[in-house]
């Protein structure tokens, strides 16, 4: 992504729309530039250790049991977090929650600032979360908030955020 | 789907909110026994909604999910109306289709299953209202009875389109006046139950939800013969308690006024249901 946020109401809110597309297999987005994998995983790990309240929200794909390599992932996450001393809020849930989500302890897609404003985060790690609601949530990020979002994609890594790891 | 995608991971279960591991651990999954009278002490699949306070449909919805025989394993595929504020609530897989084609939507969906998953259950429930059923829906709701999808169709029935304010549908009665409806109905209510039973269904049933029991009875004995026989129909009044003028606590009492009329309980099973429910209740599941 070019720019932190936030991007306030852009007429261009999404990264795609000033020319950042999602890295080439084997490489790395960060900001606008391509990078190479472990240049970005540096960065990332720089970013998550010098801004305020670093956190980590894992996703559906990680956080439930359905099948060994997600049980696996969620060790690694958790290994993670304590490596970088960072909090876990999970996005356990893309529905709409009625009548209000807590954002000490959840994070939406649909309304993700919420979590970010509330817990004052300025840097976190998408991890496990589904495409199109990772997509969502962290356009909503960028526009609404400064946080600077890492995304651990397992698929083809997502533009909107301001690191993106691929497959 | 599984019960699997319900289990939270070791590693991760201390960030993890509570009512997520109460999902978990006090849903009643994988007991076909499971029953409405569980619902005060065990997880609901849906717990928070967006209905008007006192809607007998949020009712509707909680018994029905209570009673369903093989929760994890089963597909709602729902449709535009007021229930449709609901499903994105409740802990199921859900489709929501466009406004009349869930029939043929769950229809696909059903034979998906049946081709991918030969040797497991998967149950494929249609919730929708009266608008989406009978009036903009009828055609697809009775093709899938004369193609006899295994499917179970519900529909709920508040004889009115309530969430557009007001205008009168198929299944208003003659003679109702509504916002939108100003100078009554000119016509009879559709006796959709009637066309179910003429189109092929093998298991109907007409009646309000006043009686948590007996929607239990009814839900689990006709997706128990849609399992096995052919399609069914449940036909619920859940009246809209505003586009009627009533208060949140009289939908009750309006339900057990109209058990006495034009929703008195009916059932109609044919020979093959019948052989089916036999079977399962000598199994002790009904």
């Amino acid at each position: 992504m070019a720019t932190l946020g936030p991007a306030q109401y852009s007429p261009y809110p999404v990264a795609v729309y000033e020319g950042v597309l999602t890295p080439p297999k084997g490489k790395a987005l960060l900001f606008n530039e391509i990078v190479d994998e472990e240049t970005a995983m540096r960065e990332a790990a720089k970013a998550m250790l010098t801004r305020d309240n670093a956190t980590i929200f894992p996703g559906p794909q990680v956080l439930y049991a359905w099948n060994e390599e997600a049980t696996e992932k969620a060790k690694l996450v958790k290994e993670m977090a304590e490596v970088l001393n960072a909090k876990i809020i999970p996005m356990y849930d893309y529905r709409p929650k009625y009548p209000k989500i807590d954002p000490e302890v959840e994070i939406n897609p649909n309304h993700p600032n919420l979590t970010i404003w509330h817990n004052k985060i300025k840097a976190c790690i998408f991890i496990g979360v589904h495409c199109h609601y990772a997509n969502v949530a962290l356009k909503i990020i960028r526009s609404e908030t400064d946080c600077f979002t890492i995304a651990m994609c397992s698929q083809a890594g997502h533009e909107d955020a301001m690191i993106t790891l691929r497959d | 789907m599984s019960f699997k995608i319900y289990k939270v991971n070791e590693a991760l279960r201390d960030v993890v909110p509570q009512e997520v591991i109460d999902l978990e651990e006090k849903a009643t999954w994988g007991d076909p026994k499971r029953s409405v009278m569980q619902i005060p002490t065990h997880k609901e699949l849906l717990e928070e909604h967006s209905l008007c306070a006192g809607c007998p449909e949020a009712a509707a919805i909680r018994y029905i999910l209570a009673s369903l025989p093989n929760p994890e394993d089963t597909i709602i595929v729902n449709s535009t109306g007021c229930t449709s504020l609901v499903f994105p609530h409740i802990s199921l897989h859900t489709v929501h289709s466009l406004f009349g084609n869930q029939n043929s939507v769950a229809s696909g969906i059903k034979r998906v299953l049946e081709y991918r998953f030969p040797d497991k259950v998967k149950d494929v429930v249609v919730l929708a209202g009266d608008g989406a059923t009978v009036d903009i829906g009828l055609d697809y709701t009775l093709q899938s009875f004369f193609r006899q999808e295994k499917i179970t169709t519900i529909c709920f029935d508040n004889e009115v389109y309530a969430n557009t304010g007001g205008q009168e549908s198929g299944l208003t009665p003659k003679g109702h006046v509504f916002k939108m409806a100003p100078k009554g109905k000119q016509f009879e209510k559709v006796p959709m139950w009637q066309l179910a039973i003429d189109s092929g269904c093998h298991y109907v049933a007409r009646l309000t939800v006043s009686s948590p029991k007996r929607v239990e009875k009814v839900i689990k004995e006709a997706i128990y013969v849609a399992r096995e026989v052919g399609p069914t129909y449940v036909h619920l009044y859940t009246p809209c308690i505003l586009e009627i003028g009533l208060n949140s606590d009289d939908g009750l009492e309006e339900m057990r006024a109209r058990d006495k009329e034009r929703f008195k309980f009916f059932e109609y099973k044919t020979p093959e249901a019948e052989e089916v429910l036999a079977k399962y209740k000598e199994e002790g599941l009904l």
